[in-house]
């Protein structure tokens, strides 16, 4: 074969392994150009986040609003203390707000939850919920239950 | 000789293994001559060849081409060194994926910055003088065994080198064929004045051409001198090869033990 | 027993001497400067011959696993009626493992297996002692344009395997069995991260690629220059390729993605 079209065969095929780069940056890991976005952290301290992970989903009214960007215990109160990194865009959110964690279907992920509170003053950076709602624990709760009937 | 040989060969001893292939030789390849070194196959002739060009090192002893001693050159010099050297293979060794034209450009192409129809001014010229100009598009597989050797010997001489070296070239030739190789090897050396090793167990054709020749057995020289000398050589070893006897002081078997040993021992084998 | 003891000496040094031998070899022919203008074209030849003409084996069996994947995951995860989230299995176990492992095992058989042979051969027909004999340095020559096609050739074929892949698991998991196909894209894209998974991913197939191309340009400049040493040559290419594929995978998933 020519080098001429060796060479162009060559090009293609480096065109098409970026290509398929590209595909799992956007298509699969939902990688967006926009994800650059600016965001701002608030804070919401948990007694359990159990199945709760980093790049979990914040929304407000079904809507996703920003991610889990980090989840640490917090030493002096022993709360799981959750960052959160939220859009510029949404700097509307009351401050007396509470962060609620749910389960998308009934094994589905579980993701925090924003409950729309109607203080007057949005939360800013740094900011922390004063009201939180931990994940259903469904093994508590039966193991719960269980001991209640045997009493 | 009051120039300096282009080769010098000094007490060079030789292992492979266990085996001892050279022990303690020497021998001098004065310029723009043709040096025939002949012996029994298996003597490590081949290997004599690598030596000089540096592809093996020797175990004690020296080999100086062109003044360098080439065991001790640094890995460039060393490239630099051969490519005044050309070395036919006893196979050819042609690049089988790329044309005969290709192979013999294949040299000035790595080795030169010569613009394209330059080399291929070359190329025809060094395919005209082994009289292969019409064969350069054929691919190294349509050409035959005699046709390689040319084609190995054109590109050999691509890049005018000072010392070329032939490993068996008249193995396993039509006598045609031959006669052509025979003919070529006495023209380029008479024509280019270059200093030719030629490494043969063909004492007829080897004598023919050689200005000087050396006899190897066991690793050592048992010979040593023209052509008219050589053939009447006194030692009996000489003339035993030189003539073709099947036994003689160099013997018909290979060392054994006892036969009679053999059969009764039963042992392995 | 001494004998044994002294026989597995024997061995570990020849092991070691053996890898010490590969890796002088590889600094060799990579070192030092190529003149672009020959090297060039070497380069672009070899990734024609090693990773274009490997294009087929890679999507086919990449559609192939992808729509297997597809079938199992549906099957298993209905009966626990989330099959939404076959898109989710589908992309991670191809993006994590499989796009990586297979690439370089398919890679290992079809390109490595061929790179030894071609090598062995033109060792055996002293093309690369004739070469070195007019001062052109084989490692040079031969073998960096050779490693080097290799080394860039995995990760892109593995990258286009997963692609296909994912895109045959689509194929069955949607359009045959029927499963929403918002679902399948957005389970997937709520859990694949691309640092955490496509990148680790693309990291294995790096990692596969330089040892898959060393270990197949390695035994065929090594081999013994005859039949039965390229024979043997060419199966230790793709039986060490595939053990050091499959144990490096282990390794590198255990720091990537095992939680100590």
């Amino acid at each position: 074969m020519k080098q001429k079209t060796t060479e162009l065969v060559v090009g293609l095929f480096m065109i098409a392994g970026f290509a398929a780069l590209l595909v799992l940056a956007m298509q699969v890991s939902g990688l967006s150009l926009k994800a650059n976005e600016a965001t701002y952290t608030v804070y919401a301290n948990f007694n359990d986040v159990s199945g709760l992970s980093v790049r979990g989903q914040v929304s407000m009214a079904g809507v996703t609003i920003g991610r889990v960007s980090r989840i640490s215990l917090d030493p002096q109160t022993l709360q799981a203390r959750v960052e959160l990194e939220i859009r510029n865009s949404m700097n509307q959110i009351p401050a007396d707000s509470s962060a609620i964690i749910r389960t998308s279907g009934l094994l589905g992920e579980k993701y925090i939850d924003i409950s729309v509170g109607a203080d007057e003053t949005a939360m800013r950076h740094g900011d922390t919920f004063y009201e939180t709602q931990s994940s259903l624990n469904l093994e508590r709760m039966i193991s719960n239950f269980a001991s209640g009937m045997g009493r | 000789m009051a120039e300096a040989p282009h080769i010098q060969i000094e007490n060079l001893s030789f292992a492979r293994g266990e085996r001892q292939i050279f022990s303690n030789i020497s021998l001098q390849i004065p310029r723009g001559q043709i040096i025939a070194i002949m012996g029994p196959s298996g003597t490590g002739k081949t290997t004599l060849l690598r030596l000089i060009g540096g592809q093996l090192k020797p175990d004690a002893g020296s080999v100086t081409v062109a003044g360098k001693v080439v065991h001790r050159l640094r890995h460039r010099d060393l490239f630099k060194l051969r490519q005044t050297m050309g070395m036919l293979f006893q196979s050819g060794a042609l690049f089988t994926d790329i044309s005969v034209y290709e192979n013999v450009a294949f040299p000035l192409r790595a080795h030169t910055e010569l613009p394209e129809d330059m080399i291929r001014d070359i190329v025809l010229m060094k395919l005209e003088a082994v009289g292969l100009r019409g064969a350069r598009d054929l691919m190294p597989a349509e050409l035959s065994g005699g046709m390689t050797r040319r084609v190995a010997l054109a590109r050999s001489i691509a890049l005018d080198p000072e010392l070329i070296m032939y490993d068996e070239p008249f193995t396993g030739q039509d006598p045609i064929a031959m006669g052509v190789l025979v003919k070529l090897i006495r023209e380029l050396n008479e024509t280019m004045g270059l200093t030719s090793v030629l490494v043969s167990h063909d004492v007829p054709e080897s004598l023919s051409i050689c200005h000087y020749g050396y006899i190897v057995a066991d690793g050592k020289i048992i010979g040593e001198g023209t052509p008219e000398q050589l053939r009447n050589h006194p030692s009996e070893r000489v003339q035993q090869f030189l003539q073709g006897g099947p036994d003689g002081p160099v013997p018909f078997h290979y060392p054994a033990p006892d036969l009679t040993q053999d059969w009764l021992g039963g042992g392995h084998g | 027993m001494v004998d044994r003891i002294a026989a597995l000496g024997r061995l570990g040094l020849a092991i070691l001497s053996s890898l010490g031998r590969s890796g002088v070899f590889l600094f060799r022919s990579l070192v030092g400067v190529h003149r672009p203008a020959t090297g060039f074209p070497l380069l672009v030849t070899q990734l024609y011959a090693l990773g274009v003409l490997s294009l087929a084996i890679i999507v086919v069996s990449g559609l192939f696993i992808g729509m297997v994947l597809g079938l199992q995951g549906y099957t298993i995860l209905s009966d626990y009626g989330s099959e939404q989230a076959v898109g989710q299995m589908v992309a991670l176990t191809l993006v994590r493992e499989l796009g990586p492992v297979v690439t370089a095992l398919l890679f290992a058989g079809r390109a490595g297996s061929a790179l030894t042979a071609e090598i062995g051969l033109m060792k055996a027909t002293e093309q690369l002692s004739s070469m070195e004999m007019m001062g052109v340095d084989p490692l040079r020559r031969i073998i960096a344009p050779r490693f080097w096609a290799g080394f860039i050739s995995v990760p892109l074929l593995a990258m286009i395997f997963t692609v296909v892949g994912i895109w045959g698991g689509m194929l069955v998991s949607v359009k045959w069995l029927g499963v929403f196909e918002g679902s399948y894209w957005g389970n997937m894209q709520a859990s694949v991260s691309f640092t955490g998974d496509v990148l680790n991913g693309i990291i294995k197939a790096v990692v596969f690629g330089f040892v898959c191309a060393w270990i197949a340009v390695y035994q065929g400049y090594d081999c013994v220059p005859t039949s039965a040493g390229i024979s043997r040559a060419t199966t230790k290419t793709v039986v060490y390729s595939s053990l050091a594929v499959l144990g490096l995978d282990f390794v590198l998933t255990a720091v990537m993605f095992g939680k100590f």
